[in-house]
């Protein structure tokens, strides 16, 4: 672990700014992912909503920075705070939905949520969307690649520990007993509505903060970054990664980021031979995004996680097997 | 007023159609308790494959609808095969995220076969418009309500009396007595995802003549979900009743709302519908909630 630490820390001084560009990325989409798998994966609550959280929070931060004219600093705590605020308002019916109903309930969040960002125009820019700026402290701005992936990285180092705190706490192992069985956790004393708002919350406060680091990456936010699409994606990445599982959301994110870019250069080799691939790019990334989640439900239900203990395992004996 | 009955007249049509497609929704999920989001795209490919028979082979309209369905059938059993099949004991959102998985694929495929620019369908029906004391029908219209409302009717019977019908509704209400009773479970399964593809191919090829086709059709996979979730997911009758309601609904808030808040509540307004009626009757109109034990 604490090598896999060091070298995400060191690994910038070697590589260009386009793969810490990516790198950056993949932290982002990891805290988000874990802020999901909180909910999903621990709690068991399905949300087809990220895609609108990540939303409030970016545009929460893009108000409190850019029209406010606030610090990033204080704008970061705050676009998490909004969201769990929001997350949690959806996250009330869930006392009595479960399941697909839950599901159909988070997905009219993400439609109703987008929908107020584009149509409050004197808060939000409507469709033209917000500019926003790179954080900075005294007179140093975390312009280049290299520093703001430090910040990305801080934030997620911040979140693994929490969430792994989390679950050694009342509050985690609740949140497990609700996943496992609802009405026998209720019986054991858990107040079910307490537990899900609070679990919807949580989960929101990081993709809240997720939305914001993105926002200040990406230096824009605008509705159709925050689609039905991005919701999708995190789930895959859960769910490619692991559901329950903290390494399993780190992984899955990182697959899920560099999927789209790995298949960018197979369609860059293939077009040497045939010439018209490059129209097809997005469809052809559409059509491998959905076999790939098949194919993992399928044959790998545990996700990497559980590839990467299985090769744990393996090696712990190797070569000594039997 | 006029304009009322006008906005209630596409609202019934529209909403007929969404009660079709429910109905696929409803049937897949009484069976096999899976929400299948990949239903926008079975109507995509429905009406794409419906529209190439004609244009393209020059087939007449009923024998390329023909053989739309047989296409449809054909799909519906080799994805149930494929990718439910193996996921029979898996926990809920698997299931979900599986169809939206096959969701994208199918998507994909349509976007590689047959681009994205929009296709209109050869004229079919007569397009002299009927008037009814003011208010202007196109026989469209008239036809999709015609062909829906004995599609509905035709379902109905069929669950009610025939062998097969009867088999599918015991196995949505216990599949193990069902299948102890000597009823093939994996039969009836493959059944209802065959009749979900048709009856979604159906609602395609319809669609595709008000609308013409593009890629954006398939949203309709997820306008369909109000309309299950405020009908109850597992209520055929719900799904369409809810198709109407939803269908007005929408309708009204095209024509009225949407001047006020300039534009784009038609789509949303469905989703606040469900949210507003999920606070008050959490299983949907005429779901069924059942008890629960530890």
């Amino acid at each position: 672990m604490l090598i896999l630490t060091a070298l995400a820390f060191l690994f910038p001084l070697l590589t260009n700014d386009y793969i810490v560009g990516l790198a950056t990325l993949c932290a982002i989409a990891s805290i988000g992912a874990i802020g999901l798998n909180i909910l999903t994966g621990f709690t068991g609550q399905i949300s087809i909503g990220v895609g609108a959280f990540l939303g409030v929070g970016g545009y929460t931060s893009a108000i409190i920075t850019s029209t406010l004219g606030l610090s990033f600093w204080f704008a970061i705590p705050i676009a998490g705070i909004v969201t769990a605020a929001v997350g949690a308002l959806f996250g009330i019916p869930s006392l009595r939905l479960k399941g697909l109903y839950l599901a159909i309930a988070t997905l009219a969040a993400q439609f109703i949520i987008l929908f107020v960002i584009t149509r409050w125009t004197s808060l939000t820019g409507g469709t033209s969307g917000m500019v926003l700026q790179r954080p900075s402290i005294g007179g140093f701005s975390f312009m280049s690649a290299d520093s703001y992936y430090y910040i990305c990285l801080a934030v997620l180092l911040f979140t693994i520990i929490y969430t792994l705190n989390l679950f050694r706490s009342r509050i985690g192992r609740a949140f497990l007993a609700v996943r496992d069985r609802d009405v026998a956790a209720q019986i054991m004393g858990i107040n079910l509505f307490t537990y899900k708002v609070l679990s919807f919350a949580i989960s929101s406060f990081f993709v809240g903060v997720a939305g914001a680091l993105l926002a200040h990456y990406t230096m824009i936010v605008s509705p159709e970054l925050y689609s039905i699409t991005v919701s999708i994606q995190y789930l895959a990445m859960i769910l490619v990664g692991g559901l329950g599982s903290i390494l399993g959301s780190i992984l899955g994110a990182i697959f899920i980021v560099l999927l789209p870019v790995i298949l960018g250069y197979g369609v860059d080799f293939a077009s040497i031979f045939l010439p018209d691939m490059h129209h097809m790019l997005a469809a052809f990334q559409e059509v491998a995004f959905g076999a790939i989640i098949i194919f993992f439900l399928i044959f790998e239900p545990g996700g990497l996680a559980h590839i990467w203990n299985n090769i744990k395992n393996y090696f712990k004996l190797w070569p000594f097997s039997y | 007023m006029t304009f009322f009955i006008q906005m209630l007249v596409s609202g019934i049509v529209v909403g007929s159609i969404y009660a079709l497609v429910a109905l696929g929704f409803v049937l897949i999920y009484k069976a096999s308790d899976a929400l299948n989001l990949a239903n926008g795209e079975f109507v995509l490919i429905g009406s794409y494959v419906c529209l190439t028979l004609i244009t393209v082979l020059k087939l007449p309209f009923l024998l390329a609808i023909l053989i739309t369905l047989v296409f449809s059938a054909l799909l519906g059993l080799m994805v149930e095969k494929m990718v439910l099949r193996p996921l029979l004991n898996a926990p809920t959102i698997s299931v979900i995220m599986a169809t939206i998985g096959l969701g994208n694929l199918l998507a994909g495929l349509t976007h590689v076969v047959w681009g994205h620019q929009t296709r209109m369908y050869p004229q079919i029906f007569p397009d002299t418009p009927v008037t009814f004391g003011g208010v202007i029908i196109t026989p469209v219209y008239l036809w999709s309500f015609v062909i829906v409302m004995s599609l509905l009717i035709a379902f109905t019977v069929f669950f009610k009396f025939s062998k097969m019908g009867i088999a599918m509704r015991a196995v949505a209400d216990d599949l193990q007595a069902a299948a102890s009773m000597g009823i093939s479970v994996k039969k009836v399964f493959a059944i209802t995802w065959a009749i979900a593809c048709v009856v979604a191919a159906v609602g395609g090829v319809l669609l595709g003549n008000i609308n013409g086709v593009n890629a954006t059709m398939s949203v309709i996979g997820l306008t369909v979900l109000p309309v299950v979730i405020l009908g109850g997911l597992d209520s055929i009758a719900g799904a369409i009743v809810g198709g109407f309601i939803i269908g007005i609904a929408q309708s009204m808030a095209g024509g009225y709302l949407d001047p006020m808040v300039g534009g784009g509540l038609k789509d949303v307004f469905p989703f606040i519908i469900v949210i507003l009626i999920l606070m008050i009757k959490p299983y949907g109109l005429f779901g069924k909630g059942g008890v629960e034990r530890v």
